[in-house]
């Protein structure tokens, strides 16, 4: 029984659980209902992915009222492996969120801070689970407006006006997307996500349908911070509590990238339309100059946060990059590299986060010497730098290794050159923090500090294990995103 | 503050229960005609903001303390959500309301009413929240002020 | 002239969606920016609505006499747009609180001289 429910349990076992923090406000209490409703919340994915591998696309009718008319919940091979990436992220992340929180905030902020993060939880699955195209933004936004008030919740002021930029783009953002959602209502009177895929081939050179494609594209592209939309990422991440950044980092650019894929592929795909654009070329372009000029910028950032949030745009444009090729390679290099990115920065901005509370900074000069006051720490974070850069054994080297097999196949041997000097840049930010952390004294605030507690330790090795572990076995990562690559292309065409 | 104004004061207080009652029935009309929790929420919530506005938000807070108001938002949300686990228990969809009761239509209805509830419930304490802490921060610079004046006459 | 009478509600809506657009670049005040944002959101509730009306419909409750009915989707799609945006604002305006208690001004270019300072 519990089966035939597990699309809605999915969304609403987290939903259920952030009122109840909010109305018990007590933080450790509130701790055990985000931990027990995140690792749940993961069941159900596990669940969800053994049910498609099993009979295929599932769909669920919400309430009873049968698609298209009614709300659908639908569960394919790429939604799955978006879930299961956020669901799998936050489930690591939640127990580590205890250590940090309980020393900063008084037990009712805690309690509002679960709240929060469940929330979060709550539209990221939301958005990637529903096949509706206006309860994507209605889940779009319950995720942003939980995230902003954690970004606001950072230790350091700059964390508010962060929050508001955030807010204002992010709404913009928001906004576009239901302008497109609304033009393609207009035209086609349907909102369900694959009524419309059926539709629009038949009035895709329209001017409604044109315009809906274009603002679809940029409110997405606000969403998962694209070059050049990008500019209140590094901010929101740099000030935002270290939770909320490994959270955000890990999960919400990730579901912009499913967005982006289920409208250009899905609702635009039918007989080729969006290949007809002049966005795959548009895409190309946009993410060569954000992997350059963001990394290029990491490079001279002098607070650690700040640099690994560039560098998240960054590798967000290897991610787009792989879109753009619109190939079975590309969108695989696509997935893979956003499962092993989200693996990599949660992890990374959770070893930051261990630092800053040992430590209370997060300025490169303060962090010298931090190698030998806090071994364990430092060594994950490394681990985690190499694999940005795409070191053979971790799983970075995969998704680099899938990306440039996509370029070759589509004889662009020049990329093949960007993506080795790209990721002799990301050495420099990564070789920065290596030489303050190993080759420097230690500065006065780092010679007080110990390792950081095992609470927090443990769940970031976690991560770190999981990046190297998806550099050797790749058997149902890669697999799992060659199958869901193949199934978006074979509407595509 | 407008508590020295005796028309308000005495308007208000004939309007206060027009408002409530017209709240409750948009909010009971709802299920078979134009209405709901969310309009009849900000109704009633209006009418407690109005009571606030014209006799002070310490008078309002009496009447509904923001202890109450930080329970009522997440309860609206869990009686809705919870509606839903309830009809999935029950064997069908989750917001299916029809197996709440036997006869044919009989559980939309009541699925809709309780709904409804839950919606009214976060709406009305959500407009009371927003208006409790933006208010609140008018009274804090009203006392700022006053303090100011005073320090300017000494 | 009739053209642009015939779709006027678009032409209002595109003119909502622009001026409030350009009201959130142009501005520094944060309260302005917020208020910007607000009217870009409601030209959004326009195009919602204006392909729903079917004229001479009414609403959409079965009753003796009427055949004709308006679409009453977009206006259950707009009050949720309507709740959102409540919502935005009331979060934006809160941060703008929080901002001018801790820097005491809610001017951008104040703040980013504050911040560089920092």
């Amino acid at each position: 029984m519990i089966a035939a429910h597990l699309p809605a349990l999915q969304v609403v076992i987290p939903l259920l659980a952030a009122p109840l923090c909010a109305i018990l406000r007590r933080g450790t209490i509130a701790w055990v209902i985000a931990v027990v409703a995140n690792w749940l919340a993961f069941a159900v994915s596990i669940g969800l992915l053994f049910r498609v591998l099993d009979e295929g696309v599932i769909s669920y009718a919400m309430g009873g009222w049968a698609p298209p008319i009614g709300i659908e919940y639908r569960v394919d091979l790429i939604n799955v492996f978006v879930l299961l990436v956020v669901s799998g992220v936050g489930a690591v992340i939640i127990p580590f969120a205890r250590a940090g929180t309980a020393a900063r905030f008084d037990s009712t902020n805690q309690a509002w801070f679960y709240t929060m993060y469940l929330l979060a939880l709550t539209g990221l699955l939301g958005v990637t689970i529903t096949g509706d195209a206006f309860n994507i933004f209605v889940f779009l936004e319950v995720s942003s407006l939980a995230s902003y008030v954690m970004i606001a919740m950072g230790r350091d002021k700059r964390s508010l006006t962060a929050a508001y930029q955030y807010l204002i783009m992010g709404t913009v953002g928001a906004t576009f997307i239901v302008i497109g959602v609304g033009l393609l209502w207009a035209m086609t009177g349907t909102l369900n996500l694959y009524d419309l895929a059926q539709r629009i081939p038949d009035i895709e050179n329209t001017r409604p349908v044109l315009a809906a494609l274009a603002f679809l594209t940029v409110g997405i592209s606000l969403k998962l911070a694209l070059f050049p939309l990008h500019l209140w990422l590094p901010n929101a991440y740099a000030y935002a509590p270290a939770v909320a950044s490994a959270f955000l980092a890990g999960t919400a650019t990730k579901v912009g990238i499913y967005l982006l894929l289920r409208f250009f592929f899905t609702v635009f795909g039918g007989e080729g339309f969006f290949l007809s654009t002049p966005l795959p070329e548009v895409f190309l372009v946009l993410s060569v100059v954000a992997i350059f000029a963001a990394s290029t910028v990491a490079v001279f950032q002098n607070n650690l946060k700040r640099m690994f949030a560039y560098s998240s745009v960054a590798q967000i444009g290897f991610i787009t990059l792989g879109i753009s090729y619109a190939t079975e390679t590309g969108l695989t290099a696509a997935l893979v590299h956003l499962m092993n990115h989200a693996i990599m920065k949660a992890g990374i901005f959770m070893l930051l986060g261990c630092v800053i509370y040992r430590l209370a900074s997060m300025r490169i000069d303060d962090l010298a010497g931090i190698g030998r006051k806090m071994p364990f720490t430092t060594a994950g974070i490394v681990i985690l730098g190499l694999g940005l850069l795409g070191v053979p054994g971790t799983s970075g080297f995969i998704s680099k290794w899938w990306l440039v097999l996509a370029a070759l196949e589509n004889g662009q041997w020049w990329l093949v050159a960007l993506i080795v000097i790209a990721s002799l840049i990301t050495m420099v930010y990564v070789g920065r923090f290596v030489e303050a952390a190993y080759f420097r004294e230690p500065s006065e605030k780092a010679m007080n500090v110990r390792e950081a507690p095992l609470a927090m330790l443990i769940p970031s090795y976690v991560l770190v294990a999981a990046t190297i572990y998806l550099g050797f076995d790749t058997t149902w990562s890669v697999g799992l995103a060659l199958d869901a690559a193949a199934s978006l292309l074979s509407a595509a065409y | 503050m407008m508590r020295d104004t005796i028309i308000l004061r005495v308007v208000a207080k004939l309007l206060l229960p027009a408002i409530l009652i017209f709240a409750f029935y948009v909010q009971f009309h709802g299920d078979y005609g134009p209405g709901g929790g969310f309009q009849a929420g900000v109704a009633a919530a209006g009418a407690i903001i109005l009571y606030g506005m014209i006799f002070g938000i310490p008078a309002a807070k009496h009447v509904i303390p923001t202890t109450v108001v930080e329970i009522m938002v997440p309860l609206g949300v869990l009686i809705f959500a919870g509606t839903g686990v309830v009809s999935m228990m029950l064997g069908e969809n989750y917001l299916n309301y029809s197996p709440l009761r036997a006869a044919p239509g009989d559980g939309q209805h009541m699925g809709i009413l309780i709904v409804e509830a839950g919606v009214f419930i976060t709406v009305a304490s959500t407009m009371l929240a927003i208006f409790y802490g933006f208010g609140g921060l008018a009274d804090e610079a009203d006392a700022e002020a006053a303090e100011a004046a005073e320090d300017g006459e000494k | 002239m009739t053209t642009i009478l015939a779709d006027l509600n678009y032409w209002v809506t595109v003119f909502l969606l622009v001026g409030g657009l350009y009201i959130v670049v142009a501005h520094g005040n944060m309260i302005k920016k917020l208020v910007g944002l607000s009217i870009f959101q409601t030209s959004v509730y326009l195009l919602f609505l204006s392909p729903g009306k079917v004229l001479g419909g009414t609403a959409p409750i079965i009753a003796e006499g009427f055949d004709v009915y308006s679409n009453p989707l977009p206006h259950v799609l707009i009050l949720t747009a309507i709740v959102v945006g409540v919502a935005t604002i009331a979060l934006g305006l809160a941060l703008v609180v929080r901002i001018h208690r801790s820097y005491g001004t809610i001017e951008e270019d104040e703040l980013h001289d504050l911040e560089s300072d920092a």
